[in-house]
């Protein structure tokens, strides 16, 4: 159990900086999901974290003290790689409880701990079987049991799932917020995976190109995306973003999609967005927030006209493509609305869920 | 049962492509053969000569009769070899020469190749080049400065190294250190990086990594190497012909071409048993450990 602190972290390989000053609290027991695309510093994040790759600038505290050279068997901290990482030649039983035989544990002791693991994981009937006999899911979790027996100040988990399939992915990722959910160790999470992020984090980091884009609780990211990343990295499908212009209509305020479409802004928008009135900005939507319209529609919604390109039932909902302006859009409808290839379908933006953002910085407004 | 419909449908173009790859399949099998025939006859013969050979008498290999039969078998040449307290010395000392080498090998060989396989230092992959560079360099080429080197040492310390069977054990390594190093890096390479960082997180330090991790997984590449240095010292021949003389301290291949071709009498029944008795120990290690050393042999083209 314990809380880390990361202070102004810098990593450089040479003169290309993979991480670019980064500052996070993770409050104990917390579980921590680091998310961005590939190449945006947050495995060389958690590395460093872990103590294997060694901090160019800045400070990482466990519980206020720094660690920043400590090597990586003292820190205490137990980690799951993507690979599984198993010792090939000790069995399940031998890999779990390696890091407490180092450490001469009794053998009592051991035994508890690795049967008390066994049982969580639900893994007890592999103990004698040797990594190869195993299958991914298998190694997944006895890679998690390694890491569990130790009883570690905090897990690291390096996107532990990748190399699973779509379902056992989907099966893990509830195993492993299960389990964090008995064990409550403090736990960062590294994954490219947005959904994964999503599911299994208090917070989530959104990280892009070595810096912090967003950190948050999944709802709020989703709701409140700080900037344009943000936004279009989580969520899936992706947000919708459509060029438009913000123009002043007598008291309001419009949003100019196209020449055909525009949208007035919600009341308790237009503080905010009053000082960009005639800047060219973008309209950012979620597929979700663009459906059929209903005859007896909601407040804040700009109906328009969609002349539908692409259908993708999927059975509970269906996906729409249309464009706006040139752009491809996406749109969430209900599977009985009717939609057909060619024809137009009367749409409804709901504006409560709009965002607008500053082309120049990214910035959500 | 779709496969069979295409099958009836499709029948004859069908079978006619199946006959030819099978036609192929044969051919290849038979060039196959008829080759690893030709290669088994041809690598066979001598052994099989030297084995006629030592069940003859002198006055047999002598005469003029055919070289390929034996017309009256003995058993005499083994007797006196065996019984010959000079060729059972040759024997010890070749075996305690080979046992050495492969020790102390293995001790500076494992450890090196893990050093330079994993930790990072400063100048890691020029020496490892290095290291393979040095197995370039020729045995004929270094005895004559190495004797050079042991005759002023002697002159310095008066520390005679010349003409002593345990001067081998600080001579064959400049030959199986740097092979058995750069087998290993390859082998250790090969193991994932995530494995020696799962160990460090489980609180392992370098050296349990080396023994507790490395070592087991590569044991394949171990044996490799092992049979390698064994090998190698087993069949040495310039250096001890060059740094021992007196019989005492001769190992197998010098002593049996030293006392057993006296001036030009070539004792061939006596030298052809000796020979195949000394092939008999890398014989036997290559029977029982042939398997790992093929699986360390191919191991880096595999696990990439």
């Amino acid at each position: 159990m314990a809380q880390v602190s990361l202070r102004k972290i810098v990593k450089k390989y040479d003169d290309t900086e993979a991480v670019r000053g980064i500052d996070l609290d993770i409050a104990d027991k917390e579980f921590v999901v680091l998310v961005g695309p590939s190449g945006c510093g947050k495995s060389t994040t958690l590395r460093m974290i872990a103590g294997l790759e060694e901090i160019t600038g800045g400070e990482i505290a466990v519980d206020g003290e720094v660690v920043n050279d400590v090597p990586p068997k003292d820190r205490d901290m137990a980690m799951v790689f993507q690979n599984y990482a198993l010792y090939p030649h000790m069995t399940v039983y031998q890999n779990m409880s390696f890091g407490l035989r180092l450490k001469n544990y009794p053998k009592p002791e051991i035994e508890k701990r690795v049967q008390e693991a066994a049982r969580i994981l639900d893994i007890k009937e592999l103990l004698d079987r040797k990594p190869r006999q195993l299958s991914g899911g298998q190694r997944q979790r006895v890679a998690m049991g390694r890491a569990i027996v130790r009883n570690p100040k905090v897990f690291l988990f390096d996107e532990p799932l990748s190399n699973l399939d779509a379902k056992l992915r989907v099966q893990m990722r509830t195993e492993i917020k299960r389990v964090h959910q008995k064990v409550r160790t403090t736990t960062v999470y590294v994954t490219h995976d947005q959904i994964e992020a999503m599911t299994l984090a208090d917070r989530v980091v959104v990280m892009n190109k070595g810096k912090i884009e967003q950190i948050g609780a999944p709802n709020f990211l989703y709701h409140s995306p700080a900037t344009r990343f943000v936004a279009g990295f989580i969520g899936s499908p992706a947000m919708n973003f459509i060029p438009c212009r913000l123009e002043q209509a007598g008291d309001g305020l419009n949003v100019r999609l196209s020449d055909s479409i525009s949208f007035a802004v919600p009341a308790e928008r237009m503080p905010r967005y009053r000082s960009h009135v005639g800047q060219d900005l973008t309209f950012g939507i979620r597929p979700e927030h663009l459906t059929e319209a209903k005859p007896n529609g909601h407040s804040n919604v700009g109906l328009f006209d969609a002349g539908i390109e692409v259908v993708e039932p999927m059975g509970n909902e269906t996906m729409v493509f249309f464009s706006i302006g040139g752009t491809e859009v996406c749109g969430r409808i209900d599977p009985n609305a009717g939609a057909r290839v060619g024809a137009a379908l009367k749409m409804a933006a709901h504006l409560d869920h709009m965002h607008l953002i500053e082309n120049t910085s990214g910035r959500v407004l | 049962m779709t496969t069979a419909d295409i099958a009836v449908s499709q029948g004859t173009p069908r079978r006619a492509r199946y006959g030819s790859m099978s036609r192929d399949r044969r051919w290849a099998l038979r060039w196959s053969y008829f080759f690893l025939v030709l290669f088994a006859v041809f690598f066979l013969c001598p052994p099989l000569y030297m084995l006629i050979t030592s069940l003859k008498t002198s006055a047999e290999i002598s005469a003029a009769t055919n070289p390929w039969w034996i017309y009256h078998p003995t058993l005499s040449n083994y007797v006196e070899l065996l019984t010959s307290s000079m060729y059972l010395t040759f024997f010890r000392n070749s075996a305690l020469v080979s046992i050495f080498v492969v020790t102390i090998t293995m001790i500076i060989s494992v450890p090196a190749a893990f050093a330079l396989a994993r930790m990072k230092f400063w100048g890691s992959a020029m020496l490892a080049t290095g290291v393979f560079l040095t197995y370039l360099v020729p045995d004929s080429l270094l005895f004559i400065p190495l004797f050079k080197m042991f005759a002023v040492f002697n002159e310095w310390t008066d520390i005679q190294l010349i003409n002593k069977w345990w001067v081998l054990l600080i001579v064959y390594p400049t030959l199986t250190v740097p092979f058995c190093t750069w087998i290993m890096i390859g082998y250790f390479a090969s193991i994932p990086k995530e494995l020696d960082e799962a160990a460090l997180m489980d609180g392992a330090n370098y050296r349990q990594i080396l023994f507790k991790i490395f070592i087991p997984v590569a044991l394949p590449g171990l044996i490799a190497a092992t049979i390698f240095a064994f090998t190698v010292s087993w069949a040495q021949f310039l250096y001890p012909l060059a740094f021992t003389t007196s019989p005492d301290q001769l190992v197998l291949p010098v002593g049996i071409i030293t006392t057993l071709i006296k001036g030009d009498v070539f004792n061939w029944g006596q030298i052809m048993t000796g020979a195949l008795l000394g092939a008999a120990p890398p014989l036997i290690i290559y029977a029982f450990l042939m398997d790992y050393y093929i699986a360390g042999l191919t191991a880096g083209a595999t696990k990439g």
